[in-house]
């Protein structure tokens, strides 16, 4: 079986969120990875190094550099004429392209896959992960997005796959891109960071979020989230959002402070390794998947702990 | 210029799903189901878009079972014009857009505006797939929405931050949940919501075949967490802490 990967990049450097799914891709056959953009020949480079890939397809056009999925799908549906599987991190670019491949395809696609059980057959989570669905495709070519936080990244190095050029249509002249503002985060970013410290509606306002989590994360090198109803009510950007409408993680640990544990929050985060729960009230339903609970007002617990750590 | 909304009858975000013993499902017996949060945001940036002059007709479809009336007349309810159903059971993604691409033949819309995902299977691929099938440009993910001329604004949200694309129309548009908060339907609008037209059809109507291409083998609880301790202070967690080797 031959699969076909969807690079994440940003032109400059391929995303960690590629490597899970070449594990993932390694599980099903021969591993091809396709770098859509423009001037992205660097990307290709790494993409080559990455262990168990074998080519690395290049489509280096003005017309891919936003990765737009109205010119991006037509040039993937047409390198499935030689591929059997397309994947695509589960990523808002993987999730935003990978249908539009599968309708031109006429295909379903399978979103978000935990598991590969067998060349056809997959888990997902489904119910804001309070089911896991085992299915079965009947689909001649396989569709697939992955969550990344469910695999092994691949090796970063150790590969020497052939890089070839490919083309596509170019720009379908249906779509524009604008404009980009991109938040900025000086810490890891959530989807990678081995720790994240997250905080919840508790924490009153966008400076006492500011002057509560972040000397702990900093403190603990860890990457920064956030609970919907934090995000909501503004205190930080909608990219911290942990859950099943934001990022889902799985860190070594995640620190929850002020976070009461709603459904939503913890499709995104429960398959933290360790998880420690901070909150003044004992009944939060985050206790009940806590590993390490301290009941406590995060207002003197937080500080207490930062300046003994 | 008319905007179709597709809604979706879900089991309510409230509601804890238990799955069946037999692990064929998840129990939707005497569940309380309502329409799905996302879609919620897609009617009301529709009536917004209406009562801010772009729009003239709001049509509100669900594809789904004969119960689907309840959710298309809370659509009404909020101010949908009218209501198609399409009856049929379990009808996935791909299927769903096929019927949806025929409903924009027949109604010409300018926009189909479509919640970023269902609860349920939380598949995320409905609006992207018509965008595909109809050739139309697709803005998913959308925070903010803008109608100008012949084309349509959408700010995305992405990993990262936003993303402000210009989309030619007729378009495709995916709601994310800060795009908007969505009215609640008042009791004279519910009740007026009874005599507004909606339209009965079948997949057959449209000539789409909806038998399912993805076969659910089994239906399992996720793993469960094993139980945690609760630490008295302080300096326990701190202490454990450092057993972990996450802090010095």
């Amino acid at each position: 079986m031959k699969t076909l990967v969807y690079a994440e990049h940003d032109n400059a450097s391929l995303k960690d969120a590629t490597l899970a799914v070449v594990t993932a891709a390694s599980q099903l056959g021969e591993v091809h990875v396709l770098v859509a953009g423009s001037g992205c020949g660097a990307v290709a480079q790494q993409a080559a190094k990455i262990a168990g890939v074998t080519t690395v397809h290049v489509a280096d056009d003005a017309a891919y550099a936003q990765q737009l999925a109205e010119n991006v799908a037509p040039l993937i549906a047409s390198l499935m004429a030689t591929h059997d599987a397309f994947l695509a991190p589960a990523t808002s670019n993987g999730k935003n392209i990978a249908p539009r491949v599968a309708a031109l395809l006429d295909v379903m696609q399978i979103s978000d896959i935990l598991s590969v059980e067998s060349a056809d057959t997959f888990t997902r989570p489904i119910y804001a992960g309070n089911a896991i669905a085992t299915v079965q495709s009947s689909d001649a070519k396989k569709v697939i997005t992955v969550r990344g936080t469910a695999f092994a990244k691949a090796d970063e190095n150790g590969g020497s796959a052939t890089i070839e050029a490919v083309s596509g249509s170019g720009d379908s002249g249906t779509s524009t891109f604008l404009s980009a503002e991109i938040a900025k985060q000086e810490r890891p970013e959530l989807t990678s960071a081995k720790i994240i410290v997250s905080g919840g509606r508790a924490l009153k306002d966008a400076e006492t979020f500011a002057a509560t989590i972040l000397p702990l994360a900093d403190k603990l090198g860890a990457g920064v989230g956030a609970s919907r109803a934090a995000v909501d009510a503004g205190f930080v950007p909608n990219d911290y959002q942990v859950g099943q409408t934001g990022k889902i993680v799985a860190p070594e640990v995640y620190v929850a402070v002020g976070i009461s544990g709603a459904i939503q929050h913890l499709a995104g985060m429960k398959d933290s390794k360790v998880i420690i729960a901070i909150n003044k009230d004992e009944d939060a339903p985050i206790f009940q998947v806590a590993d390490i609970g301290l009941v406590g007002d995060l207002f003197t617990v937080v500080p207490e702990l930062v300046g003994k750590l | 210029m008319k905007i179709i909304v597709p809604v979706k009858r879900v089991i309510d975000y409230n509601v804890k799903p238990r799955v069946k013993p037999d692990g064929s499902g998840v129990d939707l017996a005497n569940v309380k189901m309502s329409m799905n949060p996302f879609d919620e945001i897609a009617i009301e940036e529709a009536l917004r878009l209406r009562e801010k002059g772009v729009a003239t007709e709001v049509i509100a479809v669900s594809v789904g079972p004969d119960k689907a009336q309840e959710t298309l007349r809370t659509a009404l309810a909020m101010g949908a014009d009218r209501a198609i159903l399409v009856v049929a059971e379990d009808v996935e993604p791909l299927a769903v857009a096929k019927i949806l691409a025929k409903v924009m033949d027949e109604e010409q819309p300018g926009l189909v505006i479509l919640g970023k995902q269902a609860i349920d299977d939380d598949s995320n691929q409905t609006g992207q797939m018509l965008a595909a099938l109809t050739g139309r440009p697709q803005g998913t993910f959308a925070n903010t929405v803008n109608v100008s001329g012949d084309s349509v604004h959408v700010a995305r949200e992405v990993d990262g931050g936003l993303q402000t694309l210009s989309l030619k129309m007729p378009a495709i548009i995916t709601t994310d949940l800060r795009l908007n908060e969505p009215r609640y339907a008042s009791l004279p609008n519910i009740m007026k919501a009874k005599s507004k037209p909606l339209a009965q059809k079948t997949p057959a109507d449209y000539g789409v075949d909806v038998s399912p291409r993805l076969k659910t083998l089994k239906v399992v609880e996720p793993p469960v967490r094993s139980a945690g301790i609760k630490v008295a202070d302080v300096d326990a967690l701190v202490a454990k802490l450092k057993e972990m080797g996450v802090a010095a």
